[in-house]
C-alpha cells in the first residue's frame, strides 16, 4: 500500500477579509487511495476545507500541498485541479452542457486532450457510472441522482488522482443518494481514486475508511467510523446524528450494561442484543 | 404554453438531411435565403419552393411539425397581406368604397407571403434536424475567422451554450416559483394591468436571484475542470466535410443558378 | 368513533402528459381522509405521486377524475376553485426559500396576509405571531431575507404561510439539504405549532426516520397508489413490506425486525431509539438483570 499523500495541509488557517476565522491551524494529511470522510453541520468550515484542496482558495496562513506543489503556485494551478475533481451540491449548477456526454468532454476539452482520446474517456467514464446509455440525451431532463452521476464521470474522465465531492447528496431523493454512494465507493476501489467525501449524513461517513469531524474550523475528532461514533455524547452536543443502533447500545450502556461501545450496523446490534436478551 | 413552440426545436433522426455537417447546413440555408430573394418571377421562386419541399421531405419528419411551426405567425403573416394587397400603386382590378386591390399589390401580396413562409419553413428545416450544440460549434467555427478582429467568437458561443443548457431549467424555476406565490394567495389573472404587472415582481426577483446564484456556481464549476477560455482547447466533436456534404452544397448552388436564369429567362 | 377528516379525497386520479407517449398515471384513484388536528407524513419515493397529489389539495391541480372535499365541500363544486382555498389550505413548497423576494423578512411574511386584503393591523399581527411560532426574532424581521443564513430563510418561508393562518398546512420535505441540527429545529417548530395551534399538519418526506419521530399518522404512496394509511406504530408494523417497495426504515426497526427472526419477539412495535431502550430495559429487569438509571 502506498502512503503517498496526495494533499497536505500544514497549520492551516483561513478567513475571508475582516471576517471571523472560518478554519483554524489544520493540519490534515489525505494518503493516495483512502476514502476520507469529513463530517461537520452548516458552517463548521467543511466547504472551506474543500475549495482550498483544489486551489480555488489558498489559505490565510500555512500552507496546502498537493502532491507536493503549493497551492499559491499559480503556475501548476491547472495541475492540481486536474489531478484534484471537484463535485459540488447542486447537480443543476454544474452542468455546462445542453446533452450528456458533452457535459463529461468539458474538462478533457480544455485541457486540450486530442478528439480521439476524449471519445474514449467520455464513453469509458459513462460507463464507469452506469450512464452510458443516457449519452445524448438532454443532461436537464436527468434526475438529480443521474446528474449527480453525470457530474462524477465529467471529473472521471480527467482522471484525476483525487476527487473531492462537496455534500452530493443532500439534494437527493434516498434513491438517487444510494446510487451516488455506490458510485463513491467503487471510484477508490475500481479506479484506486482517492476520495474525500464532505458531508453532515453520518451514515455516509460510516462507509469511509476515515472520518475527520470538523467543528468552528477545527478537527474534533479524526480516526476510523467505529472509533469516530462512539462518542456518542460529544458528536449530539456538536448538532451531529450518530447511528441509532450505536446511539441506542449507548444508552444501554449508560444502564449498566456491557456491549461493544463500537457497533454500527443493523446486524451487530441485533447479535449483541440477542446474547444479552436470550441469557 | 412555452412547450407548444416548436420553432427552433430539435428533433433527432438519423436522416441524410440530419447527418449532413452543421456548418454546411447553416451555408445551404444561406444559400437558400438568397434564392428567396433573387427570385422575382413565379417561375424562379418555385424553383426555391421546390428545393425547400424536398429537402423537408428528406429529413422525415412529419408535416404536422411544419403547420406547427407555421400557426404563430399566422396572423402576422396575414395583416401584412392584407396591407399589401390594399396599399399598392398599380392597375386596379376591384374597388370597394376607398379600397382598391391592384394587380401588383396582388403580386407583392403572394410572394411575400411565399417567401416568408419558404424562410421559417428553410430555417426550421436547419433547426429541426441539427442539435443545438452541434449548430453552436458550427457558428463558432463558421466565425472563426473574425477571431482576428478580436472578436470574442469562442466566448459568444459558450454563451450560447450556456444558455442552451440553462432554459429549460429556469422554465422549469419559473413555474414552480409561480406555484409557490400563487399558493401564497398571488393573483396573476385579475385586477387591473398595473396590479397584473406588480404580480410579476414576486416572480421575476426569486428568479434572477436564483439566476445569478446558478451563474455563481457554474463558474466555481467550469474553474475546477480547468476552464481557462478558448485558447488550446480542442473538441471531442470534429466535423470532417464528407463527400454528401459536397453534394448538398453542389444541389443548392444548381438552384440557385435554376433561380437566376429563369429570372432572367421570364422577366 | 369514526375520525374527523378535514380533507377527504375520492378516488382521485390524474394522468401526467396526457395523449403523449410519457403519459402516465401520477396519481392512482386515491381515496383518503386526512385527520384532523394531528401530523400526517406522507411518504413515498420520487415519482410514487406524492408532490402531485398535495398540489389537489390546495386546488393547483385539479383533478382528472375523482374529487377533493375541504371541510365538507367539494372544492371544484361549481367548476371553480372554492373561494379563498388557498388561504385556508396552506402549501409550503420544497425549497421554499427560493420564493422569497421582499426587501425585508417582515415584508416578505406579510406577502400572503396581504393578499387576503386584510386590515393593517391584522397583518401585524399575524406577522409577529408567524414569526414567533418560527423563531424569528423581532430583529430578524427587518433584515433582508438575502442574509440570512439557508435555515433561517427556510423558516422565513414556512412562517410567510404560517401567516395566513391556515386551516391545513402542507410542507414538502421541509428539511431537505437541512443538516441535523437544521432538521431538529424545523420538525421541531413544525410540531409545537401543530400542537399550540390545533392546526391540522401534512408533511411530505422520504424518510420513515423522522416521519417516525414526528408524525401522528402516515400515508405510505407507492407508483401513485395509496400504499397504506393508518396511525404511526400500525403503518411500522408492515415496516418490511415498506421496506420491500424500497423505502428506507429505521435502522431500529431493522434491528427487532432481525430480533423476531432470531425469536425474540416484543408485544409493541418499536422503531425510535427511546421505545427501544425502555423495552428492553423493561426486559431485563423482568428477569432481575438490569440495574436502574
Amino acid at each position: 500500500m502506498s502512503s503517498e499523500k496526495i494533499i497536505s495541509m500544514e497549520n492551516v488557517s483561513f478567513s475571508y477579509e475582516n471576517t471571523a476565522q472560518i478554519l483554524s491551524d489544520l493540519d490534515i494529511d489525505i494518503k493516495s487511495g483512502s476514502f476520507v470522510a469529513v463530517l461537520g453541520h452548516n458552517g463548521s468550515g467543511k466547504s472551506t476545507l474543500a475549495r482550498l484542496a483544489n486551489a480555488i482558495l489558498v489559505p490565510s496562513q500555512g500552507t496546502v500541498r498537493v502532491l507536493g506543489t503549493d497551492t499559491r503556485d499559480d503556475e501548476h494551478i491547472f495541475d492540481i485541479r486536474k489531478n484534484v475533481g471537484m463535485v459540488f451540491q447542486n447537480p443543476d449548477n454544474q452542468i455546462v452542457a445542453a446533452i450528456v456526454e458533452e457535459d463529461v468532454a468539458f474538462g478533457l476539452e480544455n485541457l486540450g486532450t486530442p478528439p480521439d482520446e476524449i471519445r474514449l474517456r467520455v464513453d469509458e467514464a459513462l460507463k464507469a457510472v452506469g450512464m452510458y446509455e443516457y449519452r445524448n440525451h438532454s443532461s436537464g431532463m436527468l434526475s438529480g441522482g443521474q446528474k449527480q452521476r453525470v457530474a462524477i464521470a465529467g471529473i472521471i474522465a480527467m482522471r484525476p488522482q483525487c476527487i473531492v465531492l462537496d455534500e452530493p447528496t443532500a439534494m437527493l431523493d434516498p434513491a438517487g443518494r444510494k446510487d451516488v454512494m455506490d458510485i463513491i465507493g467503487m471510484l477508490g476501489k475500481k479506479y484506486g481514486i482517492t476520495v474525500v467525501l464532505i458531508t453532515h449524513y453520518m451514515d455516509e461517513a460510516v462507509k469511509a475508511d476515515r472520518v475527520i469531524v470538523i467543528d468552528d474550523g477545527r478537527v474534533l475528532l479524526d480516526d476510523v467510523p467505529k472509533k469516530v461514533f462512539s462518542n456518542v455524547e460529544l458528536l449530539k452536543e456538536t448538532g451531529l446524528d450518530v447511528p441509532q443502533v450505536t446511539e441506542l447500545i449507548y444508552e444501554l450502556n449508560k444502564c449498566g450494561l456491557e456491549l461493544d461501545p463500537h457497533i454500527l450496523t443493523e446486524e451487530e446490534c441485533a447479535e449483541a442484543l440477542a446474547s444479552v436478551l436470550k441469557e | 404554453m412555452l412547450k407548444d413552440i416548436t420553432l427552433g426545436q430539435y428533433f433527432p433522426g438519423n436522416s441524410i438531411v440530419h447527418r449532413l455537417d452543421a456548418g454546411v447546413k447553416i451555408i445551404i440555408t444561406m444559400v437558400f435565403v438568397v434564392m428567396l430573394f433573387t427570385a422575382d418571377t413565379f417561375v424562379s421562386i418555385s424553383a426555391g419552393v421546390l428545393f425547400m419541399v424536398m429537402s423537408y421531405l428528406l429529413t422525415r419528419l412529419t408535416p404536422s411539425l411544419m403547420l406547427k411551426s407555421l400557426r404563430p405567425v399566422v396572423p402576422i403573416l396575414i395583416i401584412t397581406a392584407l396591407l399589401n394587397v390594399f396599399f399598392y400603386e398599380g392597375d386596379v382590378v376591384f374597388r370597394l368604397w376607398f379600397l382598391k386591390i391592384t394587380d401588383d399589390g396582388l403580386k407583392n401580396a403572394a410572394f411575400m407571403l411565399i417567401r416568408v413562409v419558404s424562410l421559417i419553413v428553410g430555417s426550421s428545416v436547419l433547426t429541426y434536424t441539427t442539435s443545438p450544440i452541434e449548430l453552436t460549434h458550427a457558428i463558432e467555427k463558421l466565425l472563426s475567422p473574425l477571431k482576428k478582429l478580436k472578436l470574442p467568437v469562442h466566448e459568444l458561443a459558450m454563451m450560447m451554450t450556456i444558455a442552451l443548457r440553462f432554459v429549460p431549467t429556469l422554465i422549469e424555476e419559473t413555474d414552480k416559483i409561480i406555484s409557490a406565490q400563487k399558493a401564497r394567495g398571488a393573483d396573476f389573472e385579475n385586477g387591473s394591468l398595473r396590479e397584473r404587472a406588480g404580480a410579476i415582481v414576486p416572480v421575476i426577483v426569486p428568479l434572477f436571484v436564483s439566476a445569478f446564484r446558478r451563474a455563481e456556481e457554474l463558474a466555481l464549476a467550469m474553474e475546477c475542470r480547468c476552464y481557462r477560455g478558448g485558447d488550446g482547447r480542442t473538441r471531442m466533436r470534429t466535423s470532417h466535410i464528407k463527400p454528401s456534404d459536397i453534394a448538398a452544397f453542389g444541389v443548392s448552388l444548381i438552384f440557385l443558378a435554376a433561380v437566376i436564369a429563369a429570372d432572367i429567362i421570364f422577366k | 368513533m369514526k375520525s374527523v377528516g378535514i380533507l377527504k379525497t375520492q378516488n382521485l386520479t390524474y394522468v401526467y402528459g396526457k395523449g403523449t407517449p410519457f403519459e402516465r398515471k401520477a396519481v392512482d384513484n386515491v381515496s383518503l381522509s386526512i385527520k384532523k388536528g394531528v401530523i400526517t407524513g406522507i411518504i413515498g419515493h420520487t415519482g410514487s405521486g406524492k408532490s402531485t397529489l398535495i398540489q389537489h389539495f390546495n386546488g393547483l391541480i385539479k383533478p382528472d377524475e375523482g374529487k377533493v372535499f375541504f371541510d365538507g365541500n367539494d372544492i371544484w363544486e361549481k367548476g371553480k376553485i372554492m373561494p379563498g382555498l388557498r388561504f385556508r389550505v396552506g402549501l409550503v413548497f420544497q425549497y421554499p426559500e427560493y420564493q422569497l423576494f421582499e426587501d425585508t423578512v417582515y415584508k416578505d411574511i406579510a406577502y400572503g396576509p396581504k393578499n387576503m386584503k386584510l386590515p393593517a393591523n391584522e397583518i401585524k399581527e399575524r406577522v409577529h405571531e408567524a414569526a414567533s411560532f418560527f423563531g424569528i426574532s423581532p430583529d430578524m424581521l427587518r433584515r433582508s431575507p438575502f442574509e440570512l443564513s439557508g435555515g433561517q430563510k427556510r423558516r422565513v418561508a414556512i412562517a410567510g404561510v404560517m401567516a395566513m393562518r391556515p386551516e391545513l398546512l402542507i410542507l414538502d420535505e421541509p428539511a431537505a439539504g437541512l443538516d441535523p441540527i437544521g432538521r431538529k429545529t424545523v420538525f421541531g417548530l413544525i410540531r409545537s405549532y401543530c400542537i399550540r395551534t390545533g392546526c391540522t399538519v401534512i408533511i411530505v418526506s422520504h424518510s420513515m426516520e423522522d416521519m417516525a419521530e414526528y408524525a401522528d399518522r402516515i400515508v405510505v404512496m407507492n407508483q401513485g397508489g395509496l400504499f397504506c394509511h393508518d396511525d404511526t406504530p400500525v403503518v411500522f408494523s408492515r415496516a418490511d413490506e415498506i421496506a420491500a417497495i424500497g423505502l428506507d426504515v429505521p435502522q431500529i426497526s431493522k434491528v427487532f425486525s432481525l430480533l423476531r427472526k432470531k425469536d425474540i419477539m416484543f408485544d409493541e412495535n418499536i422503531y425510535t431509539v427511546e421505545k427501544a431502550k425502555e423495552i428492553i430495559k423493561e426486559y431485563l429487569s423482568r428477569k432481575g438483570g438490569a440495574e436502574d438509571c
